[in-house]
């Protein structure tokens, strides 16, 4: 089945709306955007349309939080990101337990172009003590990250998709926060990969595999605390790490993949945006950045073939470079 | 005892304490070295209402769940809040003397972390009225259980976020909701008319749907009580736009941008020590 993992997100608000009314929603007039619609329809004394002032409804979430009430407020993550200084402040700084829902992550939502696509969330969100940040890789998981970020207390950042994505999770699948996901093992290379582009990466790794290449591929959904012990365990036994997100190069999930294996010497390459983004269908700037299955099947191959041959290294790092 | 006491009693009780409010404001600022005088001393008969009149509260929990809540969203004029908070035998009075100092709960801008009784993290200037305004609907679904009040300092209401705070409040009406601004006029750059004046301030407010009452005089403590204990029984959201003095109570300080974040040197406190007790 494929779905994106906003729409969800706002079946499983729904449903835990139901059994802990602690829970309020905060939109910014994108409610039917977020999916936090059904919430608002269902719940509506517990649902607050602040209009298009996401500064104030981050402030106002935060002041419900201290005030005992479990808020998820909701927009694109572009614009969330946009409210650095509230989240910074009236969120992380005082540790109210708040859960803020980037949806539209990345180029993946296509035609509305760069100033709707959340490219530096991850980055900025990263940076905050306290907050933990999860990007799930599908319908399934999203599901069931937002029934952990219920229970869990503190400030929380959700990054979800516009667009529909594969089911990549198994079957009974139970999520573990902070734990990458092993979806498929491999030797050559292990290929961590967060979000929209997990699926991709699976795809990738079958065709590697017809190259003789064996790709392991890691879903990390928690992107912060990151799985450093995971990470370096199949980085070590693959030896090195190939990482894959749709978000802007610096910050990410390979600026946190490098960060803790910085000390272990693994040879570590991230692959990501590294430039503004543009309207075109999501596909196809998926293939021209090179995160659809092909593209990612390339950046792993020459990857494989510079570790072979580290004195070429340098001269052939594949993706341009940009940012 | 019995009875409620009158305004004149109140103001007769308060009076003392909102003179050792500005000595100990002047103390730990001079002990900590930096810190912002002019509108922890513009604020000092607001904050001591609050808290020795107006707040309910348990003394020594500040995490009781039906207690009052009060954001002082000009974090920087925290040092009164600290001030009323060692009157009210929340803090030791000697712990004053670590504000701004390494490992004390004392931060120079306030951190509920370190100290609940603050309520929230401020002093990135404009967020406090959102924060209070979540209070005060998360008071409203649960039944109307506490008030918030809200301290604003008249500088940051040059912020957009606190006009899309006004804007959701003038929507969603919470009655609970009561913010007093600190209009002393004067802030870090200079006259809050030269860098970006505000008026027609009232008339801003009430187009948003606030129901607004000025305070002619903020330091005048009999003014102060009357508009708290009238706002105070609800029908907010309610702006009370207090007319202050910055650095009300020591002559130098008063009216002078240059006293907005400024520690006073040891000759210049102990003078501004000697006209708190004279006039106090």
């Amino acid at each position: 089945m494929a779905e994106a993992t906003r729409a969800a997100f706002g079946r499983a608000l729904v449903r835990v709306g139901g059994t802990e009314d602690r829970i309020v929603v905060l939109d910014a007039d994108l409610a039917s955007s977020t999916c936090t619609k059904p919430f608002a329809d269902k719940y509506p004394e517990r649902f607050f349309e602040v209009g298009i002032a996401e500064g104030n409804m981050v402030g106002v979430a935060a002041g419900l939080a201290l005030a005992g009430k479990i808020p998820f407020a909701a927009s694109f993550a572009c614009f969330l990101a946009g409210r650095f200084e509230q989240i910074r402040v009236s969120v992380a700084y005082n540790r109210a337990n708040v859960k803020l829902v980037g949806t539209h992550a990345g180029i993946g939502i296509g035609e509305d172009g760069y100033s709707q696509m959340g490219l530096e969330d991850v980055a900025l969100m990263r940076t905050l003590p306290n907050l933990v940040v999860v990007q799930p890789a599908d319908g399934i998981e999203a599901e069931a990250a937002v029934e952990h970020l219920v229970r869990h207390e503190g400030p929380a950042y959700l990054r979800l998709t516009r667009q529909k994505v594969a089911d990549v999770s198994p079957a009974g699948y139970r999520f573990e926060f902070g734990r990458a996901v092993v979806l498929r093992e491999g030797r050559h290379l292990a290929i961590a990969a967060s979000g929209a582009v997990v699926g991709h990466a699976l795809v990738a790794a079958d065709a590697l595999a017809g190259e003789g290449i064996e790709a392991a591929v890691l879903n990390v959904h928690t992107l912060k605390p990151i799985d450093a012990a995971r990470l370096t365990e199949w980085g070590a036994r693959t030896g090195a790490v190939l990482t894959v997100e749709d978000h802007g190069i610096v910050g990410g999930l390979g600026s946190a993949v490098s960060e803790a294996l910085s000390e272990t010497g693994i040879p570590v390459r991230c692959h990501g945006v590294r430039d503004f983004g543009e309207s075109g269908t999501g596909d196809a700037l998926y293939a021209k950045h090179g995160l659809d299955a092909p593209g990612i099947a390339a950046v792993a191959r020459r990857f494989v073939a510079d570790l072979a041959h580290p004195r070429e290294r340098g001269h052939a790092t594949g993706t341009r470079r940009g940012a | 005892m019995s009875g409620t006491p009158t305004r004149s009693e109140e103001v007769a009780r308060l009076k003392p304490i909102v003179r050792r409010m500005r000595e100990h404001v002047i103390r730990m600022i001079t002990a900590a070295g930096s810190g912002h005088p002019g509108g922890s001393l513009s604020a000092a008969e607001i904050v001591a209402t609050l808290f020795f009149h107006t707040l309910r509260r348990r003394p020594g929990d500040p995490t009781w769940a039906d207690r009052d809540r009060f954001v002082i969203s000009k974090g920087h004029g925290v040092p009164i809040v600290y001030a009323a908070l060692a009157e009210a035998g929340e803090l030791p009075v000697e712990e004053l003397a670590s504000l701004r100092k390494l490992g004390s709960r004392l931060q120079g801008h306030p951190d509920r972390v370190l100290l609940p009784w603050v309520e929230a993290a401020t002093g990135s200037l404009g967020q406090g009225l959102s924060l209070a305004l979540g209070m005060a609907l998360a008071s409203r679904l649960d039944g109307d259980r506490y008030r918030v009040f809200c301290l604003l300092g008249d500088g940051e209401t040059q912020a957009g976020q606190v006009w899309e705070a006004a804007m959701a409040a003038g929507k969603y009406q919470p009655a609970n909701l009561v913010v007093i601004l600190d209009y002393n006029k004067v802030q870090l750059d200079g006259p809050v008319h030269e860098i970006m004046d505000l008026e027609p301030l009232a008339t801003k407010w009430r187009s948003f749907n606030w129901k607004v009452r000025e305070i002619a005089d903020g330091n005048d403590l009999g003014l102060v009580i009357e508009a708290l204990d009238e706002s105070g029984r609800g029908g907010g959201p309610w702006m009370l736009i207090a007319h202050t003095v910055k650095g009300k109570g020591v002559s130098f300080m008063e009216g002078k941008a240059a006293w907005h974040g400024k520690a006073p040197t040891p000759e210049e406190a102990k003078r501004a020590l000697e006209e708190i007790a004279a006039h106090g």
